[in-house]
């Protein structure tokens, strides 16, 4: 038999100990900062400048309601929905017809493309930032939704081609055949076989890249002057302000994409390859 | 009435020929099986007559309707897939009724001919389920169910069995015989078993590396099959066969003996029997037991002649064991030959 099998009892004993120790560290290392934001967010100014600190939170929602009301917010709010729905739309517009494509046809340069989705993330925004700002100056489109909607999307397509391309890959085939054959043409077949089929992870997809235009801080916060987005409303706001209040702008930001990726968490397994539970 | 006409056609993939020159005719209401193992061209030859494939060359007829160049929709043709293909997004009624509607019949035509196919199938009482809460035997009833409901001119089955546990692919085997004579339908089935092949078709092509072999009735291709290929793919246990070499006057000496074969000027044949027509006997040819299998009807005796793998179904009562020497005479009447350069069935 192979030697994997004849590991001793207690190497088999310190294995499992590592791997829940690694387990406890990466949730820690993820949750350990949501529950001091979600703490802290919820507590007076003074609990959060005192220690030491109290491990459940007041539920004080000065810092928060103070939030409401400060200046501006409301519409960085409205400009961070606008964006993510345009980015949401074009990504999957764009995204959900590439992915159909690599899942139904075979052509020249398969792979690459492929390959070349993902590349598109390897190149970092700070270094297109700067050519960026000039062509949208140039174009007009700088300080508008459309031209940071139009970064947001260039960011979320590849995620929304890799995970329709999963979610059309596991539509056997055989089921548009078959509609092809009682009398559908291909885009009939689409419409009434496939569509409704996949209609739940494309709307996962399209949450995926509106959390990913959400979440985009940089090209915001360059691109955008008057029009701020929320996250570079709060970025450039929240230098100068009190510890509480960053706390509770942090808390704003991340609730939303929190939620979203916890509702589609399924989806984004499949995108990896990871079978679906 | 559809009879189907496919006149020379050929199928590349790339640099690789899957079909090869294919001619055959279909007439009305025939039950045509496509027999072959894996890979030889069985399955495409289907899909292009359903037009899920096209042809690299050639015509497909049905009736005097040329049909390559039109999508399946247009061809008059229902298919049933062999993993079902039944939309898991539908009821069984709205699967079965799909292909009405899309050419938009009345609500009541949809609603009796669904229920009317239902009831053929025996799945009246599953209308309302969705393909999730069913077996896989009541899957397949309900795509059978769904071509039959188009009235097709054709129907085509891609081993719509081969995906069913033993017992109910043999209760599934008799059923859609039945339902497809009962309807009249001309059927086009694929597979690579040839014990379904047998028991449903009138005829039976066989297929081997892009060609068909032999177009036939069952029976025909059984007993004279048309190359050495057909005789070793078809029966369970297959074909015997044997080197021969000519005595002249129609003669041919096998492992000794001298048995009546073709009067032609071949200087080697290859002699060939099926299993079950040899019987025990004081004359004929000396083999070695090696194996003795009892399978209750009947005992199946694997042995040597001259080092070949003979074997040979005897009556259940025969006592033998391993290394005893037995004589098996053939039955004359079911001798054939083969040459052994072209494969082809001598007469």
């Amino acid at each position: 038999m192979s030697q994997t099998d004849q590991v001793s009892p207690n190497a088999r004993k310190a294995g499992r100990y590592l791997y829940i120790a690694t387990v406890v560290f990466l949730c820690a290392w993820v949750l350990v900062p949501l529950y001091l934001l979600f703490v802290n967010a919820l507590s007076s100014a003074e609990a959060v400048n005192s220690f030491p600190k109290s491990a459940l939170p007041e539920f004080d929602l000065g810092s928060l309601s103070f939030f409401a009301k400060f200046q501006g917010i409301l519409d960085a709010l409205k400009n961070s929905l606008i964006v993510a729905t345009m980015t949401m739309v074009m990504s999957i517009a764009i995204g959900a017809p590439a992915g159909y494509a690599l899942s139904r046809f075979e052509f020249r340069g398969k792979a690459t493309f492929r390959l070349l989705i993902l590349m598109t993330r390897a190149f970092p925004l700070p270094l297109l930032a700067l050519p960026l700002a000039i062509m949208f100056i140039r174009t007009g489109l700088d300080d508008t939704a459309l031209g940071l909607a139009f970064v947001h999307t260039t960011l979320a397509v590849p995620f929304a081609v890799l995970i329709t391309f999963s979610l059309f890959s596991g539509i056997p085939l055989e089921l548009e055949e078959a509609a092809w054959t009682l009398g559908c043409t291909r885009l009939t077949a689409f419409t009434k076989v496939v569509l409704p089929l996949i209609l739940p992870g494309i709307t996962a997809s399209a949450i995926f890249a509106f959390v990913i235009s959400w979440n985009e801080v940089f090209a915001a916060a360059v691109l955008t002057i008057e029009n701020r987005t929320l996250t570079a409303f709060l970025l450039q706001n929240l230098d100068t302000t009190a510890i509480h209040l960053k706390f509770a702008g942090g808390f704003i930001l991340v609730l939303p994409a929190l939620i979203f990726i916890f509702a589609v968490r399924k989806y984004l397994f499949a995108m990896w390859g990871i079978a679906n539970r | 009435m559809a009879e189907i006409q496919i006149k020379n056609v050929e199928k590349w993939f790339g640099s690789y020929q899957a079909l090869k020159s294919i001619d055959l005719t279909i007439s009305d209401q025939e039950f045509m099986v496509l027999l072959g193992a894996s890979g030889c061209g069985k399955t495409t030859l289907l899909r292009i007559i359903a037009g899920l494939e096209t042809a690299s060359q050639g015509e497909v007829w049905i009736n005097d309707r040329r049909i390559d160049h039109l999508a399946p929709k247009d061809r008059g043709i229902a298919m049933v897939f062999q993993n079902y293909a039944v939309f898991p997004h539908l009821t069984v009624f709205e699967n079965i009724g799909f292909g009405l509607r899309m050419q938009r019949r009345p609500n009541h035509e949809v609603k009796a001919r669904v229920e009317r196919n239902a009831e053929l199938m025996h799945i009246e009482q599953l209308l309302g389920r969705y393909s999730g809460e069913l077996s896989g035997g009541q899957r397949q009833r309900v795509a059978v169910a769904r071509a039959l409901a188009m009235e097709p001119d054709v129907i085509l089955m891609d081993e719509p069995l081969s995906n069913l546990d033993a017992l109910l692919r043999l209760e599934m085997r008799a059923e859609l015989k039945g339902v497809l004579a009962e309807s009249k339908t001309t059927a086009i089935y694929v597979t690579h078993d040839q014990v379904e092949a047998m028991s449903l078709a009138d005829r039976i092509s066989v297929m081997h590396q892009g060609r068909i072999i032999q177009a036939a009735d069952p029976l025909s291709v059984y007993r004279d099959p048309a190359e050495r290929f057909v005789g070793s793919f078809i029966g369970n246990p297959p074909m015997n066969f044997l080197p021969a070499t000519p005595e002249g006057g129609g003669k041919w000496r096998v492992a000794g003996q001298s048995y009546a074969g073709p009067k032609t000027d071949h200087t080697a044949l290859d002699f060939a029997i099926r299993p079950e027509d040899l019987q025990p006997s004081a004359a004929g040819l000396a083999a070695v037991v090696k194996v003795v299998e009892p399978l209750g009807a009947h005992v199946l005796v694997t042995c040597a002649i001259d080092g070949q793998m003979f074997r040979a179904v005897l009556d259940s009562d025969t006592k033998l064991a391993a290394g005893e020497t037995i004589t098996l005479q053939p039955n004359a009447d079911r001798i054939r030959w083969f040459d052994p350069q072209s494969q082809v069935l001598v007469r």
